[in-house]
């Protein structure tokens, strides 16, 4: 940056303390040599852009179409994502968790803020906030009502905890009114938060293509 | 260790509060920081399980009151000094004033895509076979270390059933303090509601955790 432009001063002046601190640590890395800028900005341009709920929404649109997808995701989550090519940092070793009548799948990381990024991409704020990394094991109902969801009283409601480095994804139970839909407009009513477990998904969220 | 990270069961934190239409980043920021952690990370000095201590051993009050984003930026300031790659001085001032150490490896962006395809895996080969089978009964052990631990308080001393082996994985209880590489067994185990939560629990609830076999005793 130039020195003598003459707003330069007051440029700078408009970084707030935390954005001067990365700032500074991002200078002195790139400086010293442990870092290399184009992979900064590769790592960024990848979950900002590439890596997100969509590949998760493709997974299950695939499970709710392909029976013997569903049957090989329910054995070996890692393998069958990576057959979309899912998988890697964030999500070495993947589970698909199947809801049913019977049982509603809710994850959550208490202890940090474990989550399938291949399939998700990186959590959402909340994901990681004291709020719903304390509630989801002690209230899983009260923190559902929290997304606006309640589930009949019989289906119960189980809570993956993800203290190790095996990450979660929730593949929903098929929406009535979505019969004969594609893969691709099926993946369009699957949310992140239905995959979190957080919401529900519905044949409304979308009109149905002409 | 005991501290404001293990949320499981605690109260009054209020309702959660989704963002409708939420950014994947609320600012620059938070890029370079994701990004920096990333990188860094890459440079093979400090594993998983060390910085996340680094984050779960901040000031409990600095812990809860932080944005997320702020506490990986903390504990990786504290790991990278550890680690002797900077000093407080230099993160001060942002700029280089001691020598530099060579890292083990500098992650470049061409090599960016496969690295982050390929991961870290953290299945191990088993010296020995599983203690524990599918169906088993078990009890979670009571402990309270002072170091890291992936066996959230909540679920110390609580009886559940393996429902799952999910393989030979690296251990963070000690991983996290620079000892070389071990790795157990690990497990799903699975509880029901009033088992960990008592008699006000949802009885139509229950909770699994991935516990390594040095959290487990038979019941």
């Amino acid at each position: 940056m130039s020195g003598h432009h003459h707003d330069h001063d007051h440029h700078d002046n408009h970084f707030t303390p935390i954005e001067a601190r990365v700032k500074a640590l991002e200078t002195l890395l790139v400086a010293k040599g442990y870092v290399d800028p184009a992979a900064l900005d590769a790592i960024v341009e990848t979950y900002e852009n590439k890596i997100g709920p969509r590949n998760g929404a493709r997974v299950v649109a695939k499970a709710w179409t392909d029976p013997a997808f569903a049957e090989r995701l329910k054995a070996d989550g890692t393998a069958a994502m990576g057959e979309l090519g899912y998988g890697g940092r964030g999500g070495e070793h993947l589970v698909a968790v199947f809801n049913t009548p019977e049982q509603h799948n809710l994850v959550v990381c208490t202890l940090c803020s474990c989550y399938p990024w291949p399939v998700l991409g990186l959590p959402p704020v909340w994901y990681k906030s004291p709020a719903y990394r304390s509630k989801a094991v002690i209230d899983p109902r009260g923190t559902l009502a929290d997304f606006g969801v309640e589930l009949p009283e019989a289906q119960s409601i189980r809570v993956w905890d993800s203290t190790a480095e095996t990450r979660f994804l929730v593949v929903p139970m098929r929406p009535a009114g979505t019969e004969g839909w594609s893969e691709e407009q099926l993946a369009a009513i699957v949310t992140r938060d239905c995959m979190i477990g957080t919401g529900l998904p519905s044949a409304d969220d979308i009109p149905v293509a002409a | 260790m005991n501290s404001a990270h293990d949320l499981g069961g605690q109260m009054d934190f209020g309702p959660v509060q989704p963002e409708p239409d939420e950014p994947v980043f609320h600012g620059e920021w938070e890029k370079r920081v994701l990004a920096i952690n990333v990188a860094a990370g890459a440079m093979g000095a400090w594993t998983i399980d060390e910085i996340r201590h680094a984050r779960e051993s901040l000031p409990p009050a600095q812990y809860l009151s932080a944005s997320y984003y702020e506490i990986w930026l903390a504990a990786l300031d504290k790991v990278l000094a550890r680690h002797g790659f900077v000093s407080g001085e230099e993160l001060e001032r942002g700029e280089a004033l001691i020598p530099r150490k060579e890292p083990k490896r500098v992650l470049k962006g061409e090599e960016v895509p496969a690295v982050l395809r390929r991961g870290f895996p953290y299945e191990r080969g088993a010296q020995g076979p599983a203690r524990f089978a599918v169906g088993d009964r078990v009890r979670t052990v009571v402990m309270h270390p002072q170091h890291h631990t992936r066996l959230p308080r909540y679920a110390r001393g609580k009886s559940g059933t393996v429902e799952r082996i999910v393989g030979h994985h690296v251990f963070p209880d000690t991983g996290a303090h620079g000892a070389p590489e071990q790795a157990q067994w690990l497990y799903t185990v699975v509880f029901p509601g009033p088992e960990l939560w008592g008699r006000d629990a949802d009885p139509a609830s229950s909770v699994s955790i991935e516990a390594w076999e040095s959290y487990l005793e038979p019941a």
